[in-house]
């Protein structure tokens, strides 16, 4: 187990290295630093000085290793807008990000689940045929655009939830969070459900298809055989054995949730890191841009090292004794 | 009660409604089994055994269902019970052992808490005392170490000791019949002895009858004591195992025999039944058997044949009606 965690870290630092070259190449081929420095009265010699100091006429690889080496230790230089050190920047973003993207994700795996075990238990009612039609809503829409409705329905038309901003925030540990007034967590309704619907049909769909599978295997004759409650064999094994394929999917969805906030954090202004990318794009401001894309990669690394670790929980087989 | 038979199946006829119409696999089957009896249910692929075991214990898949005949279990009618009815039925009284072992339990279940759960619907007892009975069942069915492989996931055993927990499971509730659908089919032939051995003891000890369904006439052989052949869903012949494996009635049945190997005919050379078994959508007018059979007579392409008894046995076959019996054995000669 311990061997397998400690592969497990090597190959995530791997992918890190693989995506920190690409935010680090971001520096080399977007704009040029040393003219940004310098403005436009400086001379070859000074642009020769500088390039010197900062390290431009080495070999691109010490170059890329100098870079990651900072990275790893939290320095992601300094934001050309802010004048802040990036590291500081994203931080005071993040908590926003979080705590929208883990409301949204309870959201979609709570409601999905169940969904998706009710439309496959009954499958061929009427409620879950509608529900399974209408979730093909909920796959098809862009998310901006139910965003856009949401603002409209519930608060243009039925003024019940503000329609951008975060509301109050309460500090808790010395990070401020919205979850804890019920003016943040109504500002958060909004934007949670517009970032978690796809991932919640998507959900649904997964866990009714994966269900309708497992209630057709032979473990499930054989239980109904044995005399168990049809509660018994759809709560106690068939949803069971549902879980470990929707687990990758839900794992890799948690992960696009907090990377892609970005749409939904401009649609409802949500000061959030995604909300900074897109400021970040528009100023061409590399720093915060390449740093985003390395928290992106940090993200995704460590929901997967959760997840395979996660299939240890559930499934025996994988145990790696084997017994 | 003892005149009852344990279980009466009587003209059960199950249908499933297909696009261009209704299949019958099982057509107007009827049976009985008496207390701790083995009966044998032989048959092609196809001939519907395992259709006639699921519409015993109520286990047909949509859109499949019993359309006609009815199923007795100590003189109730059982066929048209409320589902939570039949639930309670299955695995208490009527229990079924499936084909492969490899996928009859749950994988992420240990083998102790599907052996207790099975206990605990059927039984009123606490979970320390049906853990008991789970390892003590282990022990029955011959599982080494009950007591630490009770915790074991499934995959942790091999082939043979899963059959065993399949057993285990199907007798937790002490069921008076069980319906075993082709037990020893997925296992080695090494253990498929050993299976096939283990439970019938374990019926006699307990006197659970048993529904043996399997198309290997060796286990039948040794281990039944009546026998039902089925052809395209139809019964063909049933009787005391002797009587039917050694003087076969039955065109089909005497074309089965004849292509069972046995040690003292001839090894070289196998007779089989030419032709195959109807598709369930194209079964011929009159008897099922008429197209492969080289003894049917004009009646056989008209009326399908009813149960007569012919010496031990009953049998579906227009050649034992006195009618043809006169006119055409006359003619043609008895079997070969």
């Amino acid at each position: 187990m311990l061997a397998f965690i400690i592969r497990r870290l090597g190959q995530a630092l791997l992918v890190l290295m693989a995506v920190g070259f690409v935010s680090f190449s971001m520096f080399k081929f977007m704009g040029d630093p040393v003219e940004n420095m310098l403005g436009q009265e400086a001379t070859v010699a000074d642009r020769a000085e500088l390039e010197e100091r900062l390290g431009l006429n080495d070999p691109i690889i010490v170059q890329y290793l100098r870079y990651f080496q900072r990275a790893m230790s939290g320095d992601f230089g300094v934001s050309y807008r802010a004048g802040l050190p990036v590291g500081e920047v994203i931080l005071d973003r993040l908590p926003a990000t979080l705590e929208l993207a883990l409301l949204s994700a309870v959201f979609a795996i709570s409601l999905g689940f169940v969904l998706g075990v009710y439309t496959a238990i009954r499958r061929d009612g009427y409620l879950a045929n509608f529900i399974m039609t209408t979730s093909l809503i909920g796959v098809s829409l862009p998310t901006f655009l139910i965003g856009v409705f949401l603002i409209w329905a519930f608060s243009v038309n039925l003024g019940w939830l503000p329609s951008f901003g975060r509301g109050d925030t309460r500090s808790l540990f010395g990070v401020d969070l919205a979850i804890l007034t019920v003016d943040g967590l109504k500002s958060m309704i909004l934007p949670a459900v517009t970032l978690g619907l796809y991932q919640m049909t998507l959900i649904m769909r997964l866990v009714r298809s994966e269900m309708l599978e497992v209630l057709r295997t032979d473990y499930i004759r054989f239980a109904r055989a044995r005399g168990l409650s049809q509660r018994a064999i759809n709560f106690g094994h068939a949803m069971k054995n549902t879980l470990v394929p929707v687990i990758t999917v839900t794992g890799l969805q948690f992960g696009s949730i907090v990377a892609f906030a970005i749409i939904t954090e401009s649609v409802f202004q949500w000061p959030g890191v995604g909300l900074l990318f897109i400021n970040a794009v528009s100023f061409v401001d590399i720093p915060v841009m390449s740093a985003y894309l390395l928290l992106v990669g940090v993200i995704f690394v460590t929901i997967n090292l959760v997840v395979d670790l996660l299939y240890f929980a559930i499934d025996p087989r994988l145990s790696v004794s084997g017994k | 009660m003892s005149d009852t038979p344990l279980l009466q199946v009587s003209d059960l006829i199950v249908e499933f409604p297909v696009r261009q119409g209704v299949l019958r696999p099982v057509d107007r089957v009827g049976f009985e089994v008496r207390a701790g009896e083995i009966l044998g249910l032989v048959g092609e692929s196809g001939a519907g055994k395992s259709m006639c075991g699921a519409a015993i214990i109520g286990l047909i898949e949509r859109p499949g269902r019993i359309t006609g005949g009815e199923v007795r279990l100590n003189g109730e009618r059982i066929d048209n019970l409320p589902e939570d009815d039949m639930r309670r039925i299955r695995g208490k009284r009527i229990a079924m052992v499936f084909q492969d072992p490899l996928t009859s339990l749950n994988p992420l279940v240990t083998v102790g808490r599907q052996l207790v759960e099975t206990i605990r619907t059927h039984l009123p007892v606490s979970a320390s005392e049906a853990q008991r009975r789970a390892i003590a069942l282990l022990e029955e069915v011959g599982i080494p170490a009950a007591a630490t492989r009770v915790d074991a996931y499934p995959h942790q055993f091999s082939g043979g000791m899963r059959q065993r927990v399949v057993l285990a499971l199907a007798l937790a509730a002490e069921p008076d019949l069980i319906i075993a659908d082709e037990p020893t089919t997925a296992l080695d032939v090494s253990v498929q002895a050993q299976i096939m051995a283990l439970l019938k003891r374990l019926c006699r000890e307990r006197g659970a009858a048993v529904i043996l369904i399997t198309h290997d006439m060796g286990v039948i052989a040794e281990t039944t004591d009546r026998v039902a052949v089925l052809y395209a869903g139809r019964l063909a012949e049933i009787g005391p195992t002797r009587a039917v494996l050694s003087s076969p009635s039955h065109p089909y049945t005497v074309g089965l025999m004849a292509s069972t190997p046995s040690t003292t005919g001839n090894l070289n050379k196998l007779s089989q039944i030419p032709g195959s078994m109807p598709n369930l959508r194209a079964i011929p007018k009159g008897c099922a058997f008429n197209q492969r059979c080289g003894k049917a007579v004009a009646r056989c392409f008209e009326d399908i044949p009813i149960l007569e008894p012919v010496r031990d046995s009953q049998v579906a076959c227009w050649l034992y009606d006195p009618a043809t019996l006169t006119n055409t054995l006359e003619k043609t000669g008895a079997t070969e």
